[in-house]
């Protein structure tokens, strides 16, 4: 059982403090991504969690037991690294029976485990292997491996897909995926990359400045993200963020509108100069100049014959629009 | 670059430098060879002629060289075993962050500097002695009579200054592997529920096998050699209690005379710093590939 609660959870080092204070409920089984730009306390809060680092007040729970004074190795959970961390003198098998020689389990179990754990992993063949003599993919799986024969609580990934190739990030995602639905445990998973986020997440928390923006499901932060920040940071491309009098014209400070939601019409109301084009096949991203508006990212489903200087109209999908008060905080 | 002619400038280029090693190592070597089947005293008017195996033989027969063999072992052995263990010691505790950090490592590396018979005369006046030392004043304060450290335990003290001169170095190596540990790999210990003496023993004493093996090559080639420091103080005695075989070969050059003899117990001296060398790089050399 892996259900987690912060309550009030603050870390300052000196007089600055890192994360100021969150309140956050994290459900057994669920998937729970933290993500946000760097610097922005995603890593400190893991490491809270995991008990790396003390936490300066607030209280942690785990399973409905206060943990917040708990050594990392009482807590129940693995922790996978971005640097996977792996023991470099000791073979795969060693490195994942690691915590369970630690736990002082016996052999024949700890054996079965390791078998158990490398067969899910696809390791089997490499169990006598050095982690020097590994690819980068099998290397996070050893450390994946090392994480699942604890049977922890939760898993706690940090960035553990930032060291790999794109192809074999995308692979990585879903391996991890998959696992989470084989293995139907809490996983709390930190990235910058909100592509994976959206991919992998039951519930994405975006964090700034040591702050929760926003908790919710990755559609939910699509459809309604509840501020600027959220707006700007999920979505690829990025929303287009629009004030002044356009924006005034909507009764709000600032509107956003996603570059999906933008048709191309020769009648739209927003008339502008195409600067460049980007054809990947599937869509075609534009960055179209409007005049008072500044440039406006367009996305236009399957080939578009447009170019570098053509003038277009743009009409925006009205009931998409986002609008923004102030505040920075969505109006209703 | 590896074409057929760029390896044959590469070649003639280090040719020189070579052929200049080449002759400063066989020069000697082969002289002393030569010295060790001659009969060549320099008190004895009668100093030509070949003896054969004479003066190999005379040191097999002599009980003075199987004590000084084992006085030998025993200083390298010691001396490494304190060394080692100790080093590791401080350095983890250096490691820790504390105040004036930088100063204590001075601190602690300070005593390389000093050069060995100085440092020996310092252990031996300041420390060791039976009447002015800081021991015996620690044993009168407690009521006991101080030790006779050059007297009675000559060979141990010997042991004891040399380690104290090595310390430093083996400290300084080990310090800087135990630097580079990577601190992900202890957090993953500690997650793993690895208590502290766990961590040492399956972490960090790994990662740090072979900065030892280093410390323990390098402080093998010095202390097979070590002479200013008996020199200075047991001067090999009492008796031949803490001679060891350069102290030995120095006695028979020296005080004996004895330029034949001298030279047979060098390259008894160079083919045991082999064997040795052999043992250490079987046992221990595997350590040193990434």
């Amino acid at each position: 059982m892996g259900k987690i609660v912060l309550n009030r959870v603050n870390k300052s080092f000196g007089d600055v403090a890192v994360i100021p204070g969150i309140d956050l409920e994290i459900e057994n089984g669920e998937f729970v991504v933290f993500v946000g730009p760097s610097g922005c306390g995603k890593s400190t809060l893991l490491r809270l969690i995991a008990g790396l680092e003390d936490t300066s007040s607030g209280r942690i729970e785990i399973d409905g037991k206060d943990a917040t004074t708990l050594p990392p190795a009482k807590r129940g959970l693995a922790m996978v690294f971005q640097s996977y961390a792996l023991y470099p003198h000791m073979s795969v098998k060693k490195n994942i029976g690691f915590p369970l020689k630690m736990a002082g389990m016996d052999a024949a179990e700890a054996e079965k485990r390791i078998a158990n754990a490398a067969r899910i992993l696809n390791l089997t063949n490499y169990l006598d292997r050095r982690p020097g003599q590994l690819s980068g993919g099998q290397r996070q799986r050893v450390a994946i491996g090392r994480a699942i024969v604890r049977e922890p609580a939760a898993f706690l990934f940090d960035e553990p897909l930032s060291n790999l190739d794109a192809a074999l990030r995308v692979s990585m995602r879903q391996e991890i995926t998959e696992l989470h639905q084989t293995l139907k445990t809490t996983m709390i998973y930190v990235t910058h990359d909100q592509v994976e986020a959206m991919t992998m997440a039951d519930k994405i928390v975006v964090l700034n400045a040591g702050n929760i923006e926003q908790v919710g499901s990755p559609l939910e932060l699509y459809h309604r993200p509840a501020n600027l920040f959220v707006a700007g940071f999920i979505g690829s491309p990025k929303m287009n963020l629009i004030d002044g009098a356009e924006a005034m014209k909507h009764n709000a400070t600032t509107i956003g509108i996603r570059p999906e939601h933008l048709d191309v019409r020769a009648d739209g109301p927003w008339q502008g100069i195409v600067g460049l084009a980007e054809h990947l096949g599937s869509d075609t991203f534009l960055k179209v100049t409007v005049e008072g508006l500044g440039t406006l990212t367009v996305r236009a489903t399957g080939e578009v014959s447009l170019r570098h200087g053509d003038r277009i109209g743009l009409s925006p999908q009205l009931e998409r629009l986002h609008r923004f008060g102030a505040d920075g905080k969505a109006l209703a | 670059m590896s074409t057929h002619s760029s390896r044959f400038a590469a070649r003639l280029m280090v040719a020189p430098s070579v052929a200049l090693l080449l002759i400063w190592m066989i020069v000697p070597l082969v002289m002393t060879i030569y010295y060790s089947f001659r009969l060549y005293r320099l008190v004895s008017p009668d100093r030509t002629g070949w003896t054969g195996f004479t003066n190999y033989t005379w040191f097999f027969k002599s009980s003075d060289f199987w004590l000084a063999m084992g006085n030998t072992l025993a200083l390298v052995g010691g001396v490494l075993a304190i060394t080692v263990v100790l080093g590791i010691a401080i350095a983890l505790l250096i490691d820790q962050p504390v105040k004036g950090q930088g100063v204590l490592r001075i601190l602690v590396i300070a005593p390389f500097f000093v050069m060995p018979p100085v440092a020996a005369s310092i252990l031996e006046n300041l420390f060791m002695h039976p009447q002015n030392g800081l021991f015996a004043a620690v044993s009168i304060y407690f009521g006991s009579d101080p030790i006779l450290y050059m007297q009675d335990y000559p060979m141990w003290s010997v042991i004891g200054i040399v380690s104290w001169e090595w310390l430093p170095f083996a400290t300084l190596i080990l310090l800087t592997s135990l630097q580079s540990m990577s601190s992900e790999q202890l957090e993953a210990a500690e997650m793993d529920g690895a208590s502290a003496l766990s961590r040492f023993r399956y972490i960090i004493l790994p990662h740090m096998m072979r900065a030892i093996t280093v410390v323990i090559l390098i402080q093998t080639i010095f202390l097979l050699g070590i002479f200013g420091e008996i020199f200075t103080t047991t001067q090999g005695g009492p008796g031949s209690a803490s001679t060891t075989l350069p102290y030995l070969i120095f006695k028979q050059a020296i005080v004996a005379k004895d330029i034949g003899r001298a030279a047979a117990g060098g390259i008894i001296a160079v083919v045991l710093a082999n064997i040795v060398a052999i043992f250490l790089m079987r046992g221990i050399g595997k350590h040193l590939d990434a």
